[in-house]
Formats: C-alpha cells, sequence, structure tokens
C-alpha cells in the first residue's frame, strides 16, 4: 500500500466537497459538502499518521480533535439553517442575501 | 492490519470506489434525501481506509459520531426544513457549475502531481499497531492536554448556543405579556352544565364541592 493512494483519494474528496459547497444552492447540502471536505482532510492526518509518523501517531490525535469539532460545527450550522428557515421560509442560499447591500 | 498486500489494494480500491460514487451522489443527486443516506456510505467507507490505516479507535469514533450522530442529526434538518417546492431559476447558473467543475479538476490535477512528486520520507520503525490506542491516550493526557479541555468547553458551548439558535424566538412583548394576563384554563367543555341539564348553573357551582366531597 502506497501513502500516496490515500492522498489522492483525499485530494478527490476534497475536489468533490469544494464543487458542492459552491453549486449546491440547498443549505443543508453545503453543510454535507463541507462535511466531506473535513473527511478528506481526516483522510490526509491518518494517512500522514500511519506512514511518516508510525511511532508517535499524533495523526490520530488530531483526527479525533477534528471529528469532534465537526460535530460541534454540524450541530451550530444545522441550527443556523433552522433559524434562517424560519425567518425567510426557504433554504435556497441564492435568497440569503440578509448582509447584502 | 495483518492482511496480505493483495488483500489491501483490493479492498483500499472496493473501498474508493465507494467513497468517490457516494461523494459525487451527496453532491449530483436532486432528491437531498438520497444524498444524506450517501453521506453515511461516504463516512462508512472512509472508517473502512481508517482500518487499512491501521488506527481502529479512529475508525470507531468515526462510525460513532459521524454515523450515528452528524448523519442522524442531517436527516432531523432535513425533515424539520423539509419544503416541498422547487428553487427558483437563476440566469446562467451552468457558468457557475461549469467554471466550479474546472476549477476543481484543476486543483484535483495539482495536488495529484504535488503527490506524486514530492519525495516522502517514510517512517522506517515498528508501527504503533493495536497499542495505538494507549499512544493516544497518553497524548491526550500530557502534550495534547490543553486541547482536549478546550474541545470539552468547544463542546458545551456549541451545544448551548445549538439549543440558543434553534429554539423559537420570543417577541419582546411576549415576554411582557405574561404579566397582565389572567390565569390560564384549559379549553374543555364544561361536562357539568351538560349533564345536570335544566338545573340553573349557579346551583350546579354550588353543589360541585359537596360532589368533589362524596
Amino acid at each position: 500500500m502506497q501513502l500516496q493512494y490515500f492522498l489522492i483519494l483525499a485530494a478527490a474528496l476534497f475536489c468533490i466537497g469544494i464543487f458542492g459547497l459552491i453549486t449546491s444552492r440547498n443549505a443543508v447540502r453545503v453543510l454535507m459538502s463541507i462535511e466531506l471536505m473535513l473527511n478528506a482532510v481526516n483522510l490526509n492526518l491518518m494517512a500522514f499518521s500511519n506512514y511518516l509518523d508510525a511511532q508517535d501517531i499524533k495523526g490520530q490525535v488530531f483526527t479525533t480533535f477534528v471529528i469532534a469539532i465537526a460535530a460541534a460545527e454540524a450541530a451550530v450550522g444545522l441550527a443556523i439553517v433552522l433559524a434562517i428557515y424560519r425567518n425567510r421560509d426557504t433554504v435556497d442560499m441564492e435568497q440569503f442575501n440578509l448582509l447584502k447591500w | 492490519m495483518n492482511l496480505a498486500e493483495g488483500v489491501q489494494i483490493v479492498s483500499f480500491g472496493l473501498l474508493s470506489l465507494m467513497a468517490i460514487g457516494a461523494a459525487l451522489g451527496v453532491v449530483l443527486l436532486a432528491n437531498i434525501v438520497y444524498s444524506a443516506f450517501l453521506l453515511g456510505g461516504v463516512f462508512i467507507s472512509i472508517a473502512g481506509l481508517y482500518l487499512l490505516l491501521n488506527a481502529d479507535f479512529v475508525a470507531t469514533a468515526q462510525v460513532l459520531i459521524y454515523v450515528g450522530a452528524v448523519n442522524v442529526l442531517i436527516l432531523f434538518a432535513i425533515m424539520l426544513v423539509n419544503k416541498r417546492q422547487a428553487f427558483v431559476t437563476v440566469q446562467r447558473a451552468w457558468i457557475r457549475r461549469v467554471s466550479t467543475a474546472v476549477v476543481c479538476s484543476g486543483l484535483f490535477s495539482l495536488l495529484a502531481v504535488m503527490v506524486a512528486s514530492t519525495p516522502w520520507s517514510f517512517s522506517t520503525g515498528a508501527a504503533a499497531g493495536n497499542g495505538a490506542i494507549v499512544t493516544i491516550g497518553k497524548h491526550f493526557f500530557t502534550d495534547f492536554l490543553l486541547p482536549f479541555e478546550l474541545a470539552s468547553v468547544l463542546l458545551l458551548m456549541a451545544l448551548i448556543g445549538a439549543v440558543v439558535l434553534a429554539r423559537r424566538e420570543l417577541l419582546p412583548d411576549d415576554a411582557i405579556a405574561p404579566l397582565q394576563q389572567p390565569a390560564l384554563t384549559l379549553p374543555e367543555r364544561p361536562r357539568e352544565l351538560l349533564a345536570v341539564g335544566t338545573t340553573p348553573p349557579e346551583a350546579t357551582i354550588a353543589r360541585l364541592p359537596s360532589d368533589q366531597n362524596s
């Protein structure tokens, strides 16, 4: 097994996440794309931790922190989506122009 | 992980195909419920990849937290904001999609070239293997103690913040109004009056305490 395979897979997942983040119009799908990008970063960290730092696995520690913060981000993000939905009665990203002049 | 090289290659291929296909489904499918379930597929295949990378603990945490918590939370959010109406069409939306696809494929090719051309310095010593969880625990309580405690505080803040954001807002005059409001009454039919029939209401009300006593 090669480190490069994992890194290329993580790069592909990250690019799919960016594509979804920019093009999707449903706010919940934007949050799902952010989760995809976070998972790609986690995969990178785990691959580095296994192949480059096998004894002193700090990458797994970082991945655990990223998972914890991703859970917090998902909770707060979905709460914000709910609040906006109650305010604007839509989840279309094109109509979220409260801060646009 | 004590697997033969061929088994590792084959399982990596299967898991990566699952992950890429499910991720494309998350982004491209029109129905968002399918996207949410495919996102669970992405999480599970990434947990399998963690197992290939000798990380049992993080794979378990991935399944528990992502599949068990984040994915269920996303499904709940989809259920709560479920509105069956098509979005208003935007002029020249295809330009955005095409340019984003070009930028993303360019970024991917850049990253792939970087990964392939970098001389990685692989570690030569024995891997942590099954003692990984002990090593992670030592890291948590020695050199990563402050981030560990900060993560707990952050989780508490996120919990309270999510509750505050997601609850229904009280209007200011609603908050003041209960001072002048009369006592709350349950909207139910006066059953004694109907049962007694011809007796005047005053007599019924006067008789009520004696009814309760007997």
